[in-house]
């Protein structure tokens, strides 16, 4: 298990700790998601490969009804 | 392809009406307010993933077959939308972008430095700009200069229902703009949307007069009828506005009575 901080609390990753695991379990989906791991934008491309290290900060965003 | 083609960024549009989905009570009114208004462009914010929420706006957009452009609601700084604007690309895979920067919370009027600054840093990205902006016919101008693909003027601030306070800047706004011009904020009912189209603009972006309505379908509906009527009416040409009346009933034989 890895842990990192998802939108301020923490959250265990399964291995392979992958941003592509991550946005899978949390939200089971990867249509709409983007992610930012210690303060930088991780492309879609780089999902499947990104591994993510204890204590890393992510902010995992998505689209909300607005404007 | 219909006569009076509403094209965007070179893409054809079958409404001149943008819906925002903010403001809606859940996600079955945004998914009948979509079907009721015809829109085929509506809006959506980024914000963190929360997990407890049920169900997607993607999977009502989706569904519902219209396209969809992220907004960056919320920043305050040009460097804010930029970031923004590079999310919601991931997220949703379109380079087009509802740019917003404003200035303070209690006004949500748009913070015009920080705007351009944005604007020209995103169409330097790529991005298809399309900025909500003040309705300053100068500032209007710059954002075409910097390479907007559309300017935004608002008709009065976000979610008040003021209508369009400044008609003639509107005008002026249209008269020089090479990019199509999108009333956006402040629609309050179907007959500032039906000004906003006689004045010349495009086409209207509108959230909170329909999903805060008390009928929010209906108004959809207005909404929808409001654009075209509006739009038919600047294309017929209106007849010019004269100080005193002109009958129109014959003035020649009359009879003597």
């Amino acid at each position: 298990m890895t842990a990192v901080i998802v939108n301020g609390l923490r959250q265990e990753v399964t291995e392979p700790a992958t941003v592509a695991v991550l946005i899978e379990a949390l939200a089971g989906t990867t249509r709409g998601s983007a992610v930012v791991v210690d303060g930088a934008v991780v492309p879609r491309g780089q999902w499947q490969t990104f591994a993510l290290r204890d204590g890393q900060v992510v902010e995992l965003i998505t689209a909300v009804q607005g404007g | 392809m219909t006569a009076d083609a509403f094209v965007l960024a070179d893409v054809t549009l079958s409404s001149r009406l943008i819906m925002g989905t903010g403001g809606a009570p859940s996600l079955r009114v945004v998914d009948e307010v979509l079907e009721a208004s015809g829109t085929a462009l509506c809006t959506v914010a980024m914000r963190r993933l929360d997990a407890a929420v049920q169900g997607s706006i993607l999977d009502v957009i989706d569904r519902r077959g219209v396209r969809v452009l992220p907004n960056t609601a919320g920043c305050r700084t040009a460097r804010e939308a930029v970031r923004t604007a590079e999310l919601a690309r991931e997220a949703l895979e379109t380079d087009w972008v509802k740019l917003e920067v404003v200035a303070d919370e209690r006004t949500l009027l748009p913070d015009p430095v920080e705007l351009l600054d944005a604007a020209q840093q995103l169409v330097g990205l790529g991005f298809t700009v399309l900025p909500y902006t003040n309705d300053d016919p100068v500032v209007a101008r710059r954002l075409q200069q910097a390479g907007c693909a559309a300017v935004m003027p608002l008709g009065s601030p976000i979610g008040t229902g003021l209508g369009i306070r400044n008609p003639h800047n509107v005008e002026l706004i249209v008269a020089e703009a090479h990019v199509p011009v999108i009333l956006d904020a402040g629609i309050g009912t179907a007959s500032d949307a039906a000004l906003a189209m006689e004045l010349g603009c495009d086409a209207v972006l509108l959230a909170s007069a329909v999903t805060r309505a008390h009928d929010p379908v209906r108004m959809a509906r207005a909404m929808a009828a409001g654009v075209e009527a509006g739009r038919l009416a600047r294309l017929a040409g209106r007849i010019p506005r004269r100080h005193h009346a002109r009958a129109s009933s014959p003035t020649e034989g009359m009879p003597v009575l």
